[in-house]
């Protein structure tokens, strides 16, 4: 099991965003090859410490997001690795042919950085809820899929990113969520962590809902069910082995991530169980629907992304197979 | 690298590779035949005079970059290449077969010397400015980045976001040439979406604009030659050419965009471009 903060005591809350600004800017002092460019939202993707620190690496693109990821191709072909950020609902949303042709398909290092993700972004309602990204990133080839749990492993899996080869795409969020792991919590690429253990059923989750696993897993307790939170930042490629060692042991899966759960992570699991090893699971997330504007909780508790549903789905599964293996 | 040739000599090579054309789509059966027959002079100019490259390095650190941006013109390209000693000519025989490092549309990880993925249209131009903003943070300052991009092609809102970078920037070692052939797929470009007034709409995204008869490889080789001397802006040469020159039948036509010539069509394009050939050879002896 990989130490975690506990969460039963009041946890920092932070932007998981945050994470990112600072570990560009610690990858870009490591790497003078670590470039960034940006589609005219530099604060509010935090590539702004970046910018500051340097400048003449640094390119502002504009409202234009097809030539953000393009000219990231160009930077790639020189030698360069560059972060290109904006929103996830322009970048990738707005232009997925782009990433496909120029950079899944020649393999170069570029690093999407889509912020805001998810219904957390609250009042600026659906256009700006970004839900599709996850499925939309993980059907090309050559690309891996991040989305971190806090803004601690944000800032790792910022500088894993700037020493990795391939085409990767970071899943950011904008409101303020609780720093679950610290400074010594182990983050490697493609490597999905047990954040909490137990028998009875495994919850993977990825980005901001593994707080929410662990809440339910605290809850489930009381319901006499033992929960394992299978933490999934890395989302392609999926940790096959932790993944599977732990569904075995349990039997049932709930699936926890904020976003569409078709073509998602739940979307990811499904695939691998279906193939590998067949077992009963339930999908907590965006259910084929868009969201709204609210505040963030708000829409946590309305769209079900919450603990509590979590919880909720774990009993029901248990009970609708008989109470367990 | 290049050791420079005649513009007669330059004339028959452009020759040599347009019956390339001819054979390889013929023998693939699809592809596009007008867009490359009217690029067969830019791409002899630019890999046998103008282009700083070396065949046997492709790799090569101080080489100039070329990009395709509208890559199903790449049969010209893949000629070209051949001629200049990348791969064996008798490799051409390959495109668009199973295994081929000659893909329908070019791929960048297949084939040495292909710089850029293209086929989608819009991304040359905004590729080769994230290449020169590379260029500029490393303080390179002797490489040319040449962009050969279509007309139709321009209809893409990517084209106008990356000319706008390249102004900003202000990105002067891009060489930009448009195939101002006026076709594309559904006919010509006027009637399926208006380009003109296109040499005063890059002039007013701040290009530098020269036109030029690009199947005039000398104008075309003066015209490049212009355009390095030109450092405070991005530059684009609206190159007018012929759509399917050098075979009659093909001219003008819009419908030879998107198609290969048929076994018959081969055999009389290849008799018009042995007649043409003949004709510069002995042009070179008056």
């Amino acid at each position: 099991m990989t130490k975690i903060l506990d969460i039963s005591k009041e946890l920092v809350m932070e932007p998981i965003r945050k994470g990112f600004g600072k570990g560009l800017l610690e990858a870009g002092t490591m790497d003078a090859n670590v470039v960034a460019a940006c589609a005219d939202l530099t604060d509010s993707t935090q590539i702004s410490l970046f910018k500051d620190a340097f400048p003449d690496r640094f390119i502002e693109i504009g409202v234009a997001e097809q030539n953000l990821v393009t000219v990231g191709s160009g930077l790639a072909a020189m030698g360069k690795i560059p972060f290109v950020s904006s929103y996830a609902a322009f970048s990738p949303g707005r232009n997925w042919e782009q990433i496909r042709t120029t950079i899944c398909l020649n393999n170069q290092p570029v690093k999407i950085v889509g912020s805001h993700a998810g219904v957390s972004v609250g009042p600026d309602g659906a256009t700006h809820q970004m839900l599709e990204d996850i499925a939309l990133m993980r059907v090309l080839p050559n690309m891996v899929v991040i989305a971190p749990c806090d803004s601690v492993e944000a800032e790792k899996a910022t500088i894993a990113m700037a020493k990795h080869k391939q085409p990767n795409y970071l899943r950011l969020a904008r409101e303020a969520t609780p720093v679950i792991t610290s400074k010594e919590t182990p983050f490697e690429i493609g490597k999905a962590q047990v954040f909490a253990e137990g028998n009875d059923v495994t919850i993977i989750s990825t980005g901001t809902m593994t707080y929410q696993a662990l809440m339910s897993a605290h809850e489930l307790k009381k319901h006499n069910i033992s929960a394992e939170v299978v933490h999934v930042a890395t989302i392609k490629p999926l940790d096959e082995d932790t993944i599977l060692k732990s569904v075995k042991k349990t039997g049932f899966v709930i699936t926890a991530e904020e976003g569409q759960i078709a073509g998602g992570l739940g979307g990811a699991i499904s695939e691998l169980l279906g193939e590998k090893l067949p077992t009963p699971i339930r999908r907590i997330g965006m259910q084929d629907r868009f969201g709204e504007s609210g505040e963030m909780n708000e829409l946590f508790e309305h769209f079900g992304l919450t603990s509590k549903q979590i919880t909720l789905s774990a009993i029901l599964l248990k009970d609708s197979m008989g109470g367990g293996k | 690298m290049n050791t420079k040739h005649s513009i007669n000599d330059l004339e028959l090579i452009a020759n040599d590779i347009r019956e390339n054309i001819i054979r390889m789509l013929e023998h693939a059966g699809s592809g596009h035949s007008a867009g490359p027959l009217g690029l067969a002079d830019i791409f002899t100019a630019l890999y046998f005079d103008i282009l700083k490259h070396d065949p046997k390095n492709p790799s090569w650190n101080d080489r100039d970059i070329l990009l395709l941006s509208n890559g199903h013109c790449v049969p010209v390209r893949y000629a070209a290449m051949a001629k200049a000693g990348y791969f064996p000519e008798k490799e051409l025989m390959t495109l668009r077969k199973y295994g081929s490092r000659l893909q329908g549309h070019p791929e960048r990880q297949r084939l040495p010397g292909m710089e850029n993925t293209s086929g989608p249209l819009g991304c040359g131009l905004s590729q080769a400015a994230g290449m020169a903003l590379a260029m500029r943070m490393d303080k390179i300052t002797h490489r040319w980045i040449y962009v050969v991009m279509g007309d139709g092609e321009q209809d893409e809102g990517n084209v106008w976001e990356a000319a706008m970078l390249c102004n900003k920037y202000k990105l002067s070692n891009i060489i930009a040439i448009t195939d101002r052939n006026n076709i594309q797929i559904d006919g010509n470009t006027e009637s399926v979406m208006p380009l003109e007034n296109l040499k005063s709409k890059w002039e007013s995204f701040g290009w530098h604009v020269i036109e030029v008869n690009g199947n005039d490889i000398e104008a075309f080789i003066d015209a490049c030659a212009m355009a390095r001397a030109i450092t405070e802006k991005p530059i684009m040469i609206i190159a007018h050419t012929i759509p399917g020159k050098g075979v009659d039948f093909m001219e003008y036509d819009y419908t030879w965009h998107g198609k290969p010539p048929n076994h018959e069509q081969e055999i009389k394009a290849l008799k018009e471009l042995r007649t043409l050939a003949g004709k510069i050879r002995s042009e070179a002896h008056d």
